[in-house]
This record gives C-alpha cells, sequence and structure tokens, in this order.
C-alpha cells in the first residue's frame, strides 16, 4: 500500500525539519528573544537568523499563502501538519510580524497584483517590519472618527495628522495607515494607504506605559507625500478593509494568548503562601485560584473546540469576537492573582531583594491593563457579540 | 476531546429535540405538577422506545451503543424543557453504575431493563442535605449468603418513584474484616424500605428513604469491576467515583440546555419588549449583560463536551483510553462547576430582564430557576468542585 500524499508531506516535513531547525530553536522563547524582522534586523544569535532565513525560503512563515508571493502555497490540511510537526519539536515561532498577522491577509483579499508582488514576498522573508496606523487621539472606540487628512495632489496624496498606539511605530519600516479621504461621509470617507516610515515628515515618539515598557508609540505626519499607487483598495473604501483587518488582529490576539508571566500560579502560591494540610492557607484565594484555572481550561477547550469545527468546514464566526474579550479578562484575572499570591513580593519594581520572576510578574501585571483596551476595548468587543451575534438591534 | 458533531450526532441532537419540545415542552412539566404528579407515565415508555435511554447502553445489551456523548445530547434537550422523566437517573445514573460496578452477569441482566425502562433506578447517596462521598453511614451486614442494609438517605433524587433504588453503603465482606463502600441494588417494594416523598421547589420528585433490615442477595451487590483508578482510597469508592463523576458530566449537559433554552427565551423578550419608545435590547447596559451570558454559554458547552468525549475515550484499552481515564475527574468537576455557575447566571439574569412577568407562576423563568437550583446542589455545588479541582491538583 503506498502512503497517501499527506502522509509524504508529513514525513517530508519532519525530515526537512530534522535538518533545517537548530537545536536552539527548539526550546521555550523568551520575551527578549523574539524575532521581528526588518531592514535592520536584530536577532538574538545566528540560529534565529538562520531559522528564519531557511523557514522564510520554503515560504513557511505564511504556509497558507499562494507561492506566487512568496508564501508556502500549503493547503488547509498540509499547513495542520507542518504546524503539528512545529509543535512536535518545540519549534520557535521564526518571526512575529503585524505584516504576517494583519496586514498580509487584507493585501491578499483587497490589494492589486502589483502591491501583492511588491509587498508581500518581503513580509515572508521578514524583511520588511509593519506597524499599525489605526487609533488617533480622537478615534479610539470610535475607530471611524478619525481625522487624519490625506489630500488629492494630483501626481500623490499628502497626508497630515496623528497616529497613537502605533505598536513598535519607532521600529517599523512601513506603516499601514487609515486615513481620512471624504469629510462629508464617516464610514464612507476613510481609505486605506500604507507608506514609508523613512518618508519626510514621518515623526515617532515612544509612549511610557505603567508597567515602564514603551511598546507603543505617537506618529506625526506632517506634509507626508505617498505615492498614489500605494491606495489598497478603492478610494473611500477603506473601512470594509480596516474591519477585515481587526477580525485578523483580534484573532491574532487571543490565539497567540497575551504575554503572561513564567510563574505558574498555583505553584507560585504554593511556595509565598504555604499549605496547611495539603491546602492553600489562604481559603479565600485558593478558591479563586482554582476558578480562574477552571475558567482558562474552559477558554483552551473553546479554542480548541473552535478549532475542530473549523477544520471539519463548521462555521465559527460567533466565537471570534468572544476569544478576544475572553482572553483579556482571563490574562487580567490570572495576573491579579499572581502578584497578590506573591505578596509584597509581586510589588517589586527592580533591583536586588526580588526574584527575577516576581519582578517580571509586576510588570506583566500592569502590562495586562491594557489587553482589555487594546485590538477593541472589551466593552467593543461585548457590543460585537450583541450586535452582530445576538443580532440586538440598536437604539434609536 | 471536543470533537465536532457526527452525522449521526446531528441526527439524534435534531430527533431528541424534537420529540422533547412537541411531547414535553415545559407546559407539560407544569401540568405535572399541578396534577401533582412526579412525571407522565406514558411519556417515560416513549422515551425508552425511541433509544433515548439505552443511548450509553452497549448493543449487546439492549441498548443503542452510541456513547455518553450521545446520552449528553439527549440530555441537553431534555433539559432544554425540563423534562420531567426518569431518564437522568436510570438512563445516566443507573446505566453507569451498572456499566462502572455491575460484573459481567449483571451488567447482562440489568442494562436491557434499563434501557427498555422497565426498570427505573434512583441514587441513593446522601445522607444530608450537601453533598458529601466521604459522609456516609448506611451499613451493610453479611447476613448468610446476603446482606442486611440498615440506615438512612436522604434528598435521593426519583425516590418515590423508582422501581429499585441504588444505594452505597459501608459494607465488611466478613466479619471483622475492613468496611469498603459497595452499591447494591435494591427493590423499592422490599420488606423495611419506608419512603417519604419530599415535595421540593422544582416539582420534581425526591424521597427520604429509610432502610431497617432490608435483605439483599449478595448477586445485587455491584461488585465487578475495581479497576478504574480514583483519586479516592478503596476500590468500591473508586468505582462509585466513576459513576459519581458520569453523573456529574450528564447533569452538566441538562443544565447546559437548560440555560441555553433560557437564554434563547430571554434574548427574544429584549427584541420584543419595548420601552421608551424601542426594543430593551437596544440599550448597551442589557446587550453587555446578555453578551457575558452568551460567552459563559460557550465556554460552558466546551466543557460539557469535553468531559462527555472523555468518557467515550476512556472505554477503549488503548493508551489513549488511559489518558482519558486520568482526566475525568478533572473535567467532571470542571464541567459541574461551570454548568452550575452559568445555570444560575442565566436563571437570575432571566428573571431580572423578563421584569415583574419573570415573578409570575404563570411565565416559565421560574420553573427554570426553581430547577436550576437543585441540578446546581445535586452531586456537588460549583464550590465543592472548585475544591476539588484544588485538591486534585495538589493544592
Amino acid at each position: 500500500m503506498s502512503a497517501s500524499p499527506l502522509e509524504v508531506f508529513r514525513s517530508e516535513t519532519r525530515t526537512w525539519l530534522a535538518a533545517n531547525c537548530p537545536p536552539a530553536m527548539r526550546t521555550p522563547l523568551n520575551e527578549k528573544e523574539v524575532v521581528w524582522g526588518g531592514r535592520d534586523p536584530v536577532f538574538p544569535n545566528d540560529d534565529a537568523r538562520l531559522w528564519l532565513e531557511r523557514m522564510g525560503e520554503r515560504g513557511w512563515t505564511a504556509p497558507s499563502w499562494p507561492r506566487a508571493y512568496g508564501g508556502g502555497g500549503l493547503s488547509p490540511a498540509e499547513n495542520a501538519v507542518l504546524q503539528e510537526e512545529l509543535k512536535r519539536i518545540d519549534a520557535r515561532v521564526p518571526l512575529w510580524s503585524f505584516g504576517l498577522w494583519m496586514f498580509g491577509p487584507v493585501l491578499l483579499e483587497f490589494g492589486s497584483e502589483p502591491q501583492k508582488l511588491a509587498w508581500l514576498p518581503d513580509i515572508v522573508r521578514g524583511r520588511i517590519r509593519w506597524c499599525q496606523g489605526y487609533s488617533e487621539p480622537g478615534a479610539g472606540s470610535d475607530l471611524a472618527g478619525l481625522a487624519t487628512r490625506c489630500e488629492d495632489r494630483g501626481d500623490h496624496f499628502l497626508v497630515n495628522g496623528q497616529k497613537i498606539w502605533t505598536s513598535y511605530a519607532d521600529k517599523a519600516d512601513w506603516m499601514f495607515c487609515l486615513v481620512r479621504t471624504d469629510t462629508t461621509a464617516k464610514h464612507g470617507g476613510i481609505s486605506f494607504i500604507v507608506f514609508d516610515m523613512r518618508t519626510p515628515g514621518v515623526e515617532t515618539r515612544p509612549i511610557k506605559l505603567i508597567s515602564g515598557d514603551s511598546p507603543f508609540c505617537e506618529t506625526f505626519l506632517t506634509d507626508v507625500r505617498v505615492p498614489k499607487e500605494q491606495l489598497v483598495g478603492r478610494l473611500n473604501g477603506g473601512w470594509e478593509i480596516a474591519k477585515r483587518l481587526l477580525t485578523h488582529e483580534r484573532q491574532s490576539i487571543s490565539t497567540s494568548a497575551f504575554g503572561g508571566s513564567r510563574l505558574d500560579l498555583a505553584a507560585a502560591a504554593k511556595e509565598s503562601v504555604g499549605l496547611v494540610c495539603g491546602q492553600l492557607a489562604d481559603s479565600d484565594l485558593r478558591s479563586r485560584i482554582a476558578a480562574c484555572r477552571m475558567q482558562e481550561r474552559a477558554f483552551h477547550l473553546t479554542v480548541r473546540r473552535a478549532q475542530a469545527e473549523a477544520r471539519v468546514g463548521g462555521n465559527i464566526d460567533h466565537l471570534a469576537p468572544l476569544f478576544k474579550y475572553a482572553a483579556a479578562s482571563l490574562n487580567q484575572q490570572r495576573l491579579e492573582l499572581l502578584v497578590e499570591s506573591l505578596g509584597l513580593g509581586g510589588l517589586g519594581w527592580e533591583g536586588e531583594g526580588f526574584d527575577a520572576d516576581a519582578l517580571r510578574a509586576t510588570r506583566h501585571w500592569l502590562r495586562s491593563k491594557g489587553n482589555s483596551i487594546e485590538g477593541g476595548t472589551s466593552e467593543i468587543n461585548l457590543n460585537v457579540v450583541a450586535k452582530r451575534v445576538l443580532g440586538l438591534p440598536d437604539p434609536v | 476531546m471536543t470533537r465536532p458533531l457526527t452525522e449521526d450526532q446531528r441526527l439524534l441532537q435534531d430527533s431528541a429535540r424534537e420529540f422533547f419540545a412537541e411531547r414535553a415542552p415545559v407546559s407539560a412539566l407544569r401540568a405535572e405538577r399541578d396534577a401533582g404528579r412526579p412525571h407522565d407515565p406514558q411519556l417515560w415508555r416513549e422515551i425508552a422506545e425511541l433509544g433515548f435511554v439505552g443511548a450509553a447502553v452497549p448493543e449487546e445489551h439492549g441498548g443503542s451503543g452510541m456513547g455518553w456523548r450521545a446520552l449528553g445530547i439527549v440530555l441537553e434537550a431534555a433539559g432544554r424543557t425540563l423534562v420531567a422523566s426518569p431518564l437522568t437517573q436510570t438512563g445516566l445514573v443507573g446505566v453507569a453504575a451498572v456499566r462502572a460496578l455491575g460484573n459481567e452477569a449483571q451488567r447482562a441482566r440489568l442494562l436491557p431493563l434499563l434501557a427498555a425502562g422497565t426498570v427505573t433506578t434512583a441514587l441513593a447517596f446522601d445522607e444530608g442535605a450537601h453533598h458529601a462521598p466521604t459522609g456516609i453511614a448506611m451499613r451493610a451486614v453479611r447476613e448468610g449468603d446476603g446482606w442486611r442494609l440498615d440506615g438512612r438517605k436522604r434528598f435521593v433524587p426519583d425516590g418515590a418513584t423508582a422501581s429499585h433504588i441504588l444505594v452505597t453503603a459501608l459494607a465488611a465482606p466478613a466479619p471483622g474484616a475492613a468496611e469498603t463502600l459497595a452499591l447494591f441494588v435494591v427493590d423499592a417494594a422490599a420488606p423495611g424500605v419506608a419512603r417519604r416523598p419530599l415535595a421540593m421547589a422544582d416539582s420534581r420528585g425526591m424521597a427520604d428513604i429509610e432502610l431497617t433490615g432490608v435483605r439483599v442477595t449478595d448477586d445485587m451487590r455491584l461488585s465487578g469491576r475495581t479497576d478504574l483508578g480514583s483519586t479516592m482510597t478503596d476500590a468500591g469508592a473508586a468505582g462509585l467515583e466513576r459513576v459519581l463523576d458520569i453523573a456529574r458530566i450528564g447533569l452538566a449537559a441538562e443544565m447546559l440546555g437548560a440555560a441555553d433554552a433560557l437564554f434563547t427565551l430571554t434574548l427574544a423578550y429584549l427584541k420584543d419588549r419595548r420601552q421608551f419608545g424601542q426594543p430593551i435590547g437596544a440599550f448597551q447596559a442589557l446587550q453587555h449583560r446578555a453578551a457575558r451570558m452568551f460567552v459563559d454559554l460557550e465556554l460552558t458547552r466546551s466543557c460539557v463536551t469535553a468531559a462527555l468525549d472523555a468518557l467515550d475515550d476512556a472505554e477503549g484499552g488503548d493508551k489513549a483510553a488511559a489518558a482519558a481515564t486520568a482526566q475525568i475527574p478533572a473535567l467532571a468537576s470542571l464541567a459541574k462547576a461551570r454548568a452550575g455557575d452559568t445555570l444560575h447566571l442565566v436563571s437570575n439574569e432571566a428573571v431580572q430582564l423578563h421584569g415583574g412577568i419573570g415573578m409570575t407562576d404563570a411565565f416559565d423563568a421560574g420553573l427554570y430557576l426553581k430547577r436550576a437550583r437543585v441540578l446546581e446542589t445535586l452531586y456537588g455545588s460549583a464550590g465543592w468542585h472548585r475544591d476539588r479541582s484544588a485538591r486534585l491538583e495538589g493544592y
């Protein structure tokens, strides 16, 4: 009996990974070692560079994208096999990228042929790092209220305005950006453009958060000239693309899970609070930890249920908006409990006298406050569930 | 775990929902309650004829052999309309007890009777108002070639109507030997069995049962299997824990059905009821409450599905079966606790969101609320199962 094509693919994949995934890339990833690519990429070591090069060459950083644009051209079944084989050897994700997770998928759907050929291969290879110009000081949850002006100047567009909460804008090479091209229509006056961050008039300024980190920036756009072929989709047709991209964003946020601490909640509580007769000494904390862990398990079972349904062609649209909402509140709950479990040891800021994991827990806890705000607030996500899933009406 | 429904299971779901919606809507429960009857015997015959009772009974023993997930689908459908019938205590608990604890002869004799609905069972486990697996005082003493049972069970579901009572008791195999937990099948009509029916808020039959010198032959002691793996200490308790876990998972399916149906009813009301010149469902304060219930229901559905699938996966003798078996206690507690919390939330919100009508006896929300609390409490409240989950994880 001859092996099925999928079995052949699995065995070839296994062989290739065995030969090409460096041993150092089969260890757990810590946040300092994430590879984001770009024009001036930073690699924690040569193996990380090699791993990205090899995976990018095969298009396996974007396994399901067409080969014509540098992708892997894999079928859903082949992609599932690839993911299984990567997981089997604990292979690191070779490239983290807003291009892969957000911009690429909508470009495939809405972009012109020359645009796809120009931008997608560099995303696959990790050669250009993209950032997302969505929110503005006056347009957060009401994103469609954005005011960054984009004027038609004959042979180019001229862009003036300000973006905020632009993740890693100071490190990005290009931006995909929502701009206003018509002031007489709200949703129908938005366009989707892209431009090089080196264009004169683009200026970024990092924003320091309560956690002490600065993952977000303010981006100022002053008389930025954008070539007309860098409009994606049609003029004033950007809102549809924007919404589709948000769906991709919310999915990638919830399935990749928010950055968490390496500390296991139950283990940390056991060590810090102590056991009496085999039970956590603080019985109130104990029951809240149990509730949180059970909720986490319920969430993971739901992700797996959705994946299983999707594999057999089931419709899981009704589940998508709940993932981001549930993942955000769970991560916040878990980190609150972790900090509480560590007592004052969980509230150290820096320096000596603290466990390194506990110091990280403090920062993660503070950072997690953003989970229910970024990528659509929890309130907006509940609106989406209420209106699109449950069919509840808009107010008069 | 958490597999999508197969074609057969989807058909079963459709036919079960359709049957219960037509033949046993909530109004049927109301009618039985007003007539002072715990359930309708004719309905029970029809449920058995459709093969629902024997869903988890293997084909060689007169069942349909569709498995625990299939039975869970039927229980969920029954939960949607609060069907009053011996289905849970017989098709779920009785079948679980005989399959998990009966020897081959007992399985061959009893399972066909359960699947046909001719024998109905009631598990008499707890002896107080709270679920307490370690609090059993009922005693079984060796007498001749049989046993003599003495003690008292409280709040036995279907206890007033079942033809047979499944009694847990501490039994010493020989005088002076250490006692272990055992399960006896006791004919409810046997001399020495005294049943006091309890009128519970949910209008479903429960009973206190007193056994005084009740004689049971040894072949009515379920004693077949002791290989189930357990977090309890002795072999009899291990089997019983499996029976309880199956009962908890099945109950969670029934609770999910009740919560889902009540949520659907409430959602329809939010779209229909108008105040301030618009449907009240247009108000964001109410939209978010509805959305939170939906999220809760979906998470619970995943837990119930995973737990039912684990019961089926545990049936084989392979490595995967062993892995699934090890997961059963945690998944049972997860499913029961989550279904309890979800039903608690939805039953309270349903009354509140319906306003004054939610408080009236003529409206169904109250029937769901009362049934909800009984189901939440039976075989361990959400708090009890959180405590168990923590114990299972060693903290």
